[in-house]
């Protein structure tokens, strides 16, 4: 038997086959179909070789050394249960896009500019997971960033495209620095670059928190961590939607499986005020993000901005694990690290799922602007009921999959009182406060989000007139939304199916919860709480049917269509309907004031004038204009003096060398 | 076994039976406190009843959706109506669903009913929902902080065993429960759109919030929405009444005479809220939209403060 690290290779250089193949075929009618295919078919080879590996008991670890890479090092991979975890979320995210590909590719204006990035794409994404030493994972990690912004300038000539493109080679260059520095750091003098060197090397506390701080950077940038996450509402909608979905969905877990892997795995001596700075991030992260979303009304960049809360839910969870884990309460570092990783698969399912449902939209209409759709149920029957699961499942509403993460993030947090440092006394409860008002914010959004695109009026002609989009794409949003109804109902298997990872990183694993009777889970004693998406799901249905039975027996069942109440005003249109930006009106004066200084002016005509009225609404972003702006400018200005610099004669030049050696020479002289 | 079945099934009928008697005693006591004669106690019943036989009118332009959120609001409202214990603890499905999952519950009605105020089109549908998401948006923190607080000091978020802890000597006098109850008779005021947070009968569109929402809604699907808006505050007196005033609730495993005097007590605590949150009702004016945020805000800080003191000292 060949063995699991092998085998996933294998299946990588597929990927790697598949992108030069796209390259050779280019110009080929029927190459998006069959490169879509083979992305399928590889994805779910992976998918089945990494749960082959899952079903080993007790749980193996695979590895394998390729010769390639650092002469006398080689590169290493490995696969243990952490790195399986995110392989299924990886694969299965691929999978689902491939699918969904394989339909909305169809519509591609340039399919040779996507196809080729795209399987390489992916195998950037499984090699993340897969290395096991610092130079294949920095490499891989870049080739995933590289061939990521590839896709993202696909369509480069649509206004603001190229920007976002470069504002996010800039972040990702960044981001990849501060992990060259702290993989440096980790290695030492020695140059010990195998993750199992490093594992078994000492770090001392300082410099385990420099590691820790550059991990937040480089790994918190990638997965959208603010105030590192301008380039992500930017860069996620401009790729295709399928693109999108797996950069939402699947490359932000990546980052977060990178974070992890560092942190718990191998720097793994986390003090308690580590943890302070994480959760205070996390919290932040998950307020302003989804207060951001919540002002968007471009619908990818709604669901982009939205990514940046969920990434701050998952950090709120690794936060408290570490906060755990540094006080020594294995159980309940084992509860909070749950809760993260099983949002980390929620959020690739219901994200993904909502790219789809935002491509489909793209499709039908040609829109992002949600102030131009509107009443899309009516057209696009199938695709509003996949979008109203994922909308459902992300606001957290039971019995779907987002509220069981959620309310395991909260049952962690409930168990923190016991933390006996004092700040993390005072900030738990505030980070459990901004959480309580991110998920109830989220569902503001998302009623926002479906209520303007597929309820109301059409506001446009394309609205209008738009056509339900093709099976493969629908069958890749109902997988989706159907693994999103199994993960709430049966929670508990996904638990069961996490302890192993807990148990490898933590030495600490929540009770099992197969054992539990009507499909309940337990965190952690059946007297504390408990919750069972079945019986909860069984219950709603059976009271809706009960209630439907008795009313369509008792009660009349005459039915009868009318035009709606305008207050005795003849109809005044769809443009009187509540826009994007109504909705969000009250949350704007609530929230916005103070976190967007959103100003509104409205200009009345004096009666009897005719002119139209004016109401104008400013945000800005403080975070680009207090942070990034200043760094931007200074870069600007400092390249407009130094351009000087390039047209001096060469006398000029060569005194200039003589001076920089004169001080260099100084310097050293003078160097204790 | 038997025993905790039928309490289980009494409960979710004595909850149906008693929503529209609790709205019926709140607007009578409200029209006496007016000095006007009022409506019969029993008057929600029939308007009931008179919704159910009326034909259905709704919207050319309605959705599935709109068809389908009366039955999901009314069914969501009533198993979590039937897992708050009113006249008994030890419910035999309590532990399917804790605090947490009961005000997710209620946050899932209120989701499909906001979708459904947008799904015809008009602006009172959009206005009513848009601003009865930024009043759940501080409302459902607040009831968060309010469960972080109740399940410190009892050391669980089931609710039974929460109340279990609540009747028990342990409890005693603490600073967290009471910042908890006022922050949670603020949420509760602003849950169930009463004033002064929202108008429950008004009849001017551009001041509803709730009722705006459900305007275009007619017939047996407004009787349903009307059912599960009594039943929902039904719950929230039954919440209140079992967590700060639990007495005469019947333990599991009481007999007969525990569980009829549970009833009574329990129709007694349900008057008395009636008659408290009408006279609240009547003493004072609603407030302008943009105050509701202050309002709540309070609510949440309230909360916040509660749960901070626990995690200052479990004896606060």
């Amino acid at each position: 038997m060949i063995g699991t690290a092998t085998a996933l290779l294998a299946g990588v250089a597929g990927l790697f086959v598949t992108a030069v193949a796209a390259v050779l075929l280019a110009r080929r009618a029927a190459t998006t179909r069959l490169i879509y295919s083979a992305a399928l078919g590889l994805s779910l080879f992976l998918l089945a070789i990494v749960g082959r590996h899952l079903l080993i008991q007790p749980p193996a670890v695979s590895v394998l050394t390729l010769p390639v890479g650092l002469p006398w090092i080689g590169a290493h991979f490995r696969i243990d249960s952490l790195a399986a975890f995110f392989l299924v979320v990886v694969n299965l995210g691929g999978a689902a896009a491939s699918l969904y590909g394989l339909g909305y590719g169809r519509h591609e204006p340039a399919p040779h500019r996507v196809l080729p990035f795209y399987p390489a794409f992916l195998a950037g994404m499984n090699l993340v997971v897969l290395a096991d030493d610092a130079f294949t994972f920095l490499l891989s990690w870049e080739f995933m960033s590289l061939t990521s912004w590839a896709l993202v300038v696909v369509h480069h000539r649509v206004a603001d495209n190229t920007r976002a493109a470069y504002v996010y080679l800039v972040m990702a260059s960044f981001g990849t620095l501060t992990l060259l520095l702290a993989f440096g750091l980790l290695a030492g003098p020695e140059g010990g670059y195998a993750f199992d060197a490093i594992r078994a090397a000492a770090h001392p506390p300082p410099l385990a928190a420099l590691v820790l701080g550059l991990m937040l950077v480089g790994a918190g940038s990638k997965a959208g961590l603010v105030p590192l996450h301008v380039w992500l509402p930017l860069a996620h909608p401009a790729a295709p939607s399928h693109v999108s979905a797996l950069m939402s969905g699947v490359m932000t877990k990546v980052a977060i499986y990178g974070f992890i892997r560092i942190v718990f795995d191998l720097l793994n001596a986390p003090s308690w005020w580590s943890s302070m700075v994480v959760l205070a991030l996390g919290g932040a992260t998950a307020l302003l993000g989804v207060l951001y979303a919540l002002m968007q009304h471009d619908l990818k960049r709604l669901l982009a901005y939205h990514t940046v809360e969920n990434i701050g839910i998952i950090f709120i969870g690794l936060g408290l694990t570490l906060a755990f884990q540094a006080n020594d309460m294995g159980w309940a570092a084992a509860l909070a690290m749950t809760a993260a990783l099983f949002h980390v698969l929620n959020h690739s399912l219901f994200k993904s799922l909502l790219f789809f449902g935002a491509g489909a939209v793209l499709t039908a209409t040609g829109e992002r602007n949600m102030e131009h759709l509107g009443g899309l149920i009516h057209r696009l029957r199938y695709t509003a009921v996949a979008f109203l699961i994922g909308c459902a499942a992300i606001s957290a509403l039971p019995p779907l999959n987002g509220f069981v993460s959620e309310w395991l993030t909260f049952q962690a947090i409930l168990q923190s009182p016991q933390l006996p440092q004092w700040g993390l006394k005072f900030l738990v409860p505030a980070v459990g406060a901004l959480l309580a008002l991110s998920a109830a914010l989220a569902a503001a959004c998302f009623v926002k989000a479906f209520g303007v695109t597929f309820l109301g009026r059409p506001r446009s002609p394309a609205a209008a007139e738009a056509k339900e989009v093709d099976r493969l794409s629908l069958a890749a949003m109902f997988v989706l939304a159907a693994l999103c109804m199994l993960a709430g109902v049966l929670p508990g298997l996904v638990i069961d199916a996490l302890a192993p990872v807990t148990d490898a990183l933590l030495a600490a694993r929540m009770p099992a919860q197969a054992s539990q009777s009507w499909l309940t889970i337990v965190p952690i004693a059946s007297g504390q709480s408990s919750y069972s998406g079945a019986l909860v799901l069984v219950f709603i249905v059976v009271s809706a049917s009960l209630m439907a039975v008795a009313i369509h027996r008792f009660a009349s069942r005459r039915l009868r269509r009318a035009p709606a109440w305008g207050c005795g005003f003849p109809d005044v249109g769809p443009q009187a309907q509540y826009t994007a930006s109504s909705f969000a009106q009250p949350i704007r004066r609530v929230f916005g004031t103070l976190v967007f200084q959103a100003r509104e002016t409205v200009e009345m005509p004096p009666p009897g004038d005719n002119s139209p009225a004016r109401f104008e609404v400013s945000v800005r972003d403080l975070i680009w204009d207090g942070l990034y702006a200043p760094v931007a400018n200074s870069v600007d200005f400092a390249a407009r003096h130094l351009n000087r610099l390039q047209f001096l004669t060469i006398r000029r030049y060569l005194s200039m060398v003589f001076a920089a050696l004169v001080t260099l020479l100084l310097v050293l002289a003078i160097w204790p | 076994m038997i025993i905790d079945l039928l309490v289980q099934g009494g409960q979710m009928a004595l909850v149906l039976a008693l929503a529209p008697l609790l709205t019926g005693v709140v607007r009578k006591v409200k029209a006496r406190l007016l000095r006007r004669r009022g409506a019969p106690v029993l008057q929600p019943y029939r308007d009931l009843f008179r919704l159910l036989r009326k034909e259905a009118v709704i919207a050319e332009n309605a959705s599935w959706l709109f068809r389908v959120t009366p039955y999901l609001v009314f069914a969501t409202t009533w198993v979590a109506a039937a897992l708050v214990p009113t006249f008994a603890t030890g419910l035999m499905f309590s532990w399917t669903a804790d605090l947490i999952a009961l005000i997710a519950l209620l946050a899932s009605a209120r989701f499909f009913l906001a979708l459904a105020g947008m799904d015809i089109g008009t602006a009172f549908g959009g206005i009513g929902s848009s601003r009865e998401m930024m009043i759940a948006s501080l409302a459902e923190p607040a009831m968060l902080l309010i469960v972080f607080t109740l399940a410190l000091v009892a050391g669980s978020t089931q609710l039974s065993t929460i109340a279990g802890y609540m009747m028990s000597p342990a409890v005693g006098l603490r600073v967290s429960l009471g910042l908890a109850l006022i922050a949670l008779i603020m949420v509760a005021i602003a849950e169930n759109a009463r004033i002064p947070v929202d108008n429950p009968s008004t009849h001017l569109e551009l001041t509803m919030v709730h009722e705006a929402m459900v305007l275009e809604y007619s017939g047996r699907h407004l009787a349903m929405i009307e059912f599960a808006a009594s039943l929902k505050l039904l719950l929230y007196v039954s919440l209140i009444a079992c967590l700060f005033a639990p007495w005469g609730l019947t333990v599991s495993g009481g007999g007969l005479a525990a569980y009829a005097l549970g009833a009574v007590t329990y129709l007694a605590k349900l008057l008395v809220a009636g008659g408290m949150l009408a006279l609240f009702e009547t003493s004072i004016a609603k407030m302008r939209v943009f105050r509701v945020s202050d309002f709540l805000g309070a609510a949440l800080m309230l909360g916040l403060l509660a749960t901070l003191l626990l995690f200052v000292s479990r004896s606060l």
